[in-house]
């Protein structure tokens, strides 16, 4: 069943359109990978998939039990929070948020998710550690975690591997994979570096400020976009 | 030494600038680990231009003085984060704008109003002789607002300055907190001003966050070491000024900026 479906969707900002008319579903368990250059509209549709900017037409869906603040956020590193003062343990935990009831408080659940997603990660050790001390690689990790704290269902990766090198972007993959196949939960991830992840999506939604294509992963290959964007790649 | 405490502590008005510099101090460093972490240090700076401006009004006009000036200054807050989040002039344009637009105002009403350069030294370097009884009691009302709405929504505050994109994402009210944080800095630094001086009051919201942060590496330890160093910061100072009969406010901001540098000291010991 469809988790996240976008009908004709429009986005504008001042009344100039930069994305038109997209149409695609998510459907559970589904790995969808959004490609497109700079300034195609990825952001902009990543921003109303998390109800942070309402299409100007169009409607994006939440269905199957999902609601639009359980989706699990990566987004991508402020310069802020490069020397941010915080535990790793503060951090994943404040992914539990849109759990609070009554009084923004975590309750004895909220911190045992945390813990568990901490071992999926395998950031048990880190625990006290300072977030700002950490690794590109390890703060990617923490962030991962605190996402996957705020859902189990659907994972938004907002250029998941920027800035970290070769071995670490391999394992973030890997961490990625491990968690839409053995946790179940959907993917949705915004990448330059396609020729990674071809392998893992099921899905590709291409963009340059309308709809390119969507479908199959091995459909994709077939097209001139698909072909075109991997420039070659002896595929 | 303890003689002298005793003497200081029999002036009534040390009494009630001790009650609610206390309370102020404790406050400003609550907020001020958010405020430095937004990259938002200079909206106390700003407010406290707009306090002045308010004050000399509320003064030439006969009103109460912090019943008319927090309002005002709270406004200013609004339209300050307003003006930070979407518009043409970019944030730090506009707190340099409305602080020095503010000042103006201010100093042209107080020397119409009374032409008297000794009101000007108290707003600008603050006074501990400014607070009435009244003043006292709503200062102290308002502290405990501050104190308590921080610690309601501490978790909160720590997403919003953390990450406000996932925080929005996850369906908090960020611009909520934003405003919250905004009125209570604004409240703060109105209840500040008087004593420490409107030129000064900045540094209360700021120093203990930042000396914090050179030794501690969790939010929540930042914000206790913060709060401790803070009051403790105030009381050596007002001690100080005391002895030496140097300003109060001014002598507060000296034993910030001592332990500024004692703990960027040991933080580079530590790292060498």
């Amino acid at each position: 069943m469809a988790l996240i479906t976008c009908k004709d969707v429009t986005f504008a900002y001042e009344g100039v359109p930069v994305l038109t008319d997209v149409n695609f579903s998510v459907e559970s368990g589904s790995y969808l990978c959004i490609v497109g250059e700079n300034g195609s509209g990825k952001s902009t549709l990543i921003k109303g998939l998390l109800h942070l900017k309402n299409p100007s037409q169009g409607t994006i869906v939440t269905s199957d039990g999902l609601r639009h603040n359980e989706i699990g956020y990566l987004p991508q590193q402020t310069a802020a929070q490069k020397d941010f003062p915080a535990s790793v343990w503060e951090v994943v935990l404040s992914g539990c948020q849109n759990h609070f009831r009554l009084l923004p408080y975590y309750t004895a659940s909220d911190k045992k998710e945390a813990l568990h997603n901490m071992e999926l990660l395998d950031l048990l050790p880190l625990k006290k550690r300072c977030y700002r001390d950490l690794s590109g690689g390890q703060q990617q990790r923490v962030l991962l975690a605190r996402a996957l704290c705020a859902t189990t269902k659907l994972l938004l990766l907002d250029e998941p591997v920027t800035g970290l090198d070769p071995v670490m972007t391999v394992e973030m993959y890997q961490l990625i994979r491990r968690i839409n196949q053995e946790e179940k939960v959907t993917i949705i991830m915004v990448s330059h570096d396609i020729r990674n992840i071809l392998a893992d999506a099921t899905h590709i939604l291409h963009l340059d400020q309308k709809q390119l294509f969507f479908g199959l992963t091995e459909d994709y290959l077939k097209t001139e976009y698909g072909k075109q964007f991997l420039g070659g790649a002896g595929l | 030494m303890i003689s002298t405490i005793f003497k200081m502590l029999s002036y009534p008005f040390m009494q009630r600038a001790l009650l609610v510099g206390i309370l102020v101090s404790l406050c400003a460093a609550l907020l001020g680990v958010s405020l430095v972490l937004k990259r938002y240090s200079m909206i106390g700076d700003g407010l406290s231009h707009v306090g002045f401006g308010a004050l000399a009004i509320s003064m030439a006009l006969g009103f109460a003085p912090l019943a008319f000036t927090i309002p005002v200054v709270v406004i200013a807050a609004f339209l300050l984060l307003r003006m930070n989040e979407s518009s043409k002039i970019k944030g730090d344009a506009a707190i340099a704008l409305i602080s020095s637009s503010a000042l103006a105002i201010g100093v042209i009403t107080v020397s119409w109003s009374s032409g008297m350069n000794t009101d000007v030294n108290n707003y600008m370097f603050g006074s501990i002789l400014a607070m009435s009884d009244e003043d006292v009691l709503l200062s102290v009302i308002l502290s405990v607002v501050v104190l308590v709405l921080f610690v309601l929504y501490y978790n909160r505050i720590f997403a919003v300055t953390f990450d406000e994109t996932f925080a929005r994402a996850t369906g908090v009210h960020a611009e909520t907190y934003n405003m919250l944080l905004a009125f209570l800095t604004a409240v703060t630094t109105v209840l500040g001003m008087r004593m420490m001086g409107a030129l000064l009051i900045s540094s209360l919201l700021i120093f203990p966050a930042l000396t914090s942060m050179r030794l501690c590496r969790t939010f929540r330890s930042v914000v206790l070491c913060s709060a401790i160093l803070s009051v403790v910061c105030f009381l050596i100072g007002m001690a100080l000024s005391f002895v030496v009969s140097s300003p109060a406010g001014a002598t507060v901001v000296v034993v910030n900026l001592a332990a500024f540098l004692i703990f960027s000291l040991i933080a580079w010991f530590r790292e060498h």
